[in-house]
């Protein structure tokens, strides 16, 4: 039995504080995007049908790799912000906790083996 | 957790159909949802005939219509018959609306009436709205001032009055939020849009001096940025407010706070 009062259920533990960050960033990237996205088409496309050196080669030029650097990068804390929002409102709990973390320790994973990548490509 | 199966207790069976009206010859059929917390059984909906050459204009005229009658026992909220008061919002042919506002002729084929959805229902068509009473007295909906009283009034310009209109209409009827998905899986501690607009109502009020706390309450990942802009809200307010907009406004007054 719970005698909380329907005032007290509906304040619970007051706000966090927080969440603002969260929007901004989404904002942020989903503009970024916009530019990273058909920079990132295009200069994937003309480095297609190359020879394997001329894709390395390709690849290890600064405007190339910086491009493909940030479309990694922002494309996927953007799905990271994406998913946790997912997370967030169809999950709750522990299961809601461990998929955040799960979520995030992937995503930057991936970044880091894309940078990885990437910079083997350029030295 | 997002549920995609009712619960066993709450699968809807077909109920009673009442016998149609002698010698009627426009004839309209209504499906209502039943349920009596007394009883022990699964809600049911009920099928009434009504004949329309005897009916007002209204949905809200048929279900008295039903009730004086046809079947006493059907229960719903109901009180001014002209959108003011917002006791009677209900699920209207998949539409969540006013019953006393909303034409028979705006309904095609045969009438399905539900209660709101996603609420616990007290009976019939009589949702437990107490959660969302609660939630909207959260957001303290009066003025909040520090300066000492004026003597006479708190004075207010006429631009600064407008900026109040398409929020002070609101009748809290719970349309909106009951027909929103975010609510729906995290209404415990999402405020919902009507709670919202109402904020934004106190926070975009020049005479409130709660600006500041009145954002620091709202700055919650669940209180206000469950909305992802799904704008079910403004598709069903019956008043034809625009709470998403007034949650947008919050959203921004947020980001200009922080950066």
């Amino acid at each position: 039995m719970n005698y909380m009062t329907d005032r007290k259920r509906a304040t619970g533990l007051g706000a966090a504080g927080a969440g603002t960050h969260h929007h901004w960033q989404m904002m942020g990237t989903s503009i970024a995007l916009v530019v990273l996205v058909p920079l990132f088409v295009v200069t994937f496309a003309i480095g297609l049908g190359g020879t394997y050196e001329d894709v390395i080669a390709f690849f290890g030029r600064p405007v190339p790799a910086i491009i493909t650097g940030l479309s990694l990068v922002v494309g996927i804390i953007h799905l990271k912000s994406e998913a946790d929002e997912a997370i967030v409102d169809y999950m709750h709990g522990t299961a809601q906790k461990l998929a955040l973390k799960f979520v995030a320790a992937l995503s930057y994973t991936l970044i880091a083996a894309g940078l990885f990548a990437l910079v083997k490509l350029a030295l | 957790m997002v549920e995609f199966a009712l619960p066993k207790n709450s699968r809807i069976t077909t109920g009673k159909t009442w016998p149609k009206p002698e010698g009627a010859t426009n004839v309209r059929k209504f499906q209502i949802y039943r349920w009596n917390p007394d009883d022990g059984k699964n809600p049911q909906v009920d099928t009434y005939f009504l004949d329309m050459d005897k009916c007002g204009p209204m949905v809200l005229d048929a279900l008295i219509k039903i009730k004086n009658e046809i079947d006493p026992t059907l229960t719903f909220r109901r009180s001014c018959r002209e959108g003011i008061c917002g006791s009677c919002a209900m699920n209207i042919d998949g539409i969540n609306t006013l019953a006393c506002i909303y034409g028979l002729d705006e309904v095609s084929g045969d009438v399905k009436i539900y209660p709101l959805p996603h609420m616990p229902v007290v009976k019939d068509l009589i949702p437990d709205l107490t959660h969302f009473y609660a939630q909207h007295a959260s957001i303290m909906p009066w003025l909040e001032t520090k300066t000492n009283r004026p003597a006479k009034e708190w004075k207010q310009s006429i631009e600064d009055r407008k900026k109040l209109d398409g929020l002070y209409e609101c009748v809290m009827c719970a349309s909106c939020s009951t027909s929103c998905p975010s609510y729906w899986w995290n209404g415990d501690r999402y405020l919902g849009p009507a709670a919202l607009l109402h904020a934004y109502r106190w926070i975009i009020d020049s005479r409130d001096e709660a600006t500041g706390e009145r954002l620091d309450n709202l700055e919650d990942p669940f209180k206000l940025y469950r909305c992802h802009t799904i704008m079910n809200c403004a598709k069903t307010c019956p008043k034809g407010l625009n709470p998403a907009k007034a949650i947008a406004n919050i959203k921004q007054m947020m980001v200009e706070r922080n950066v």
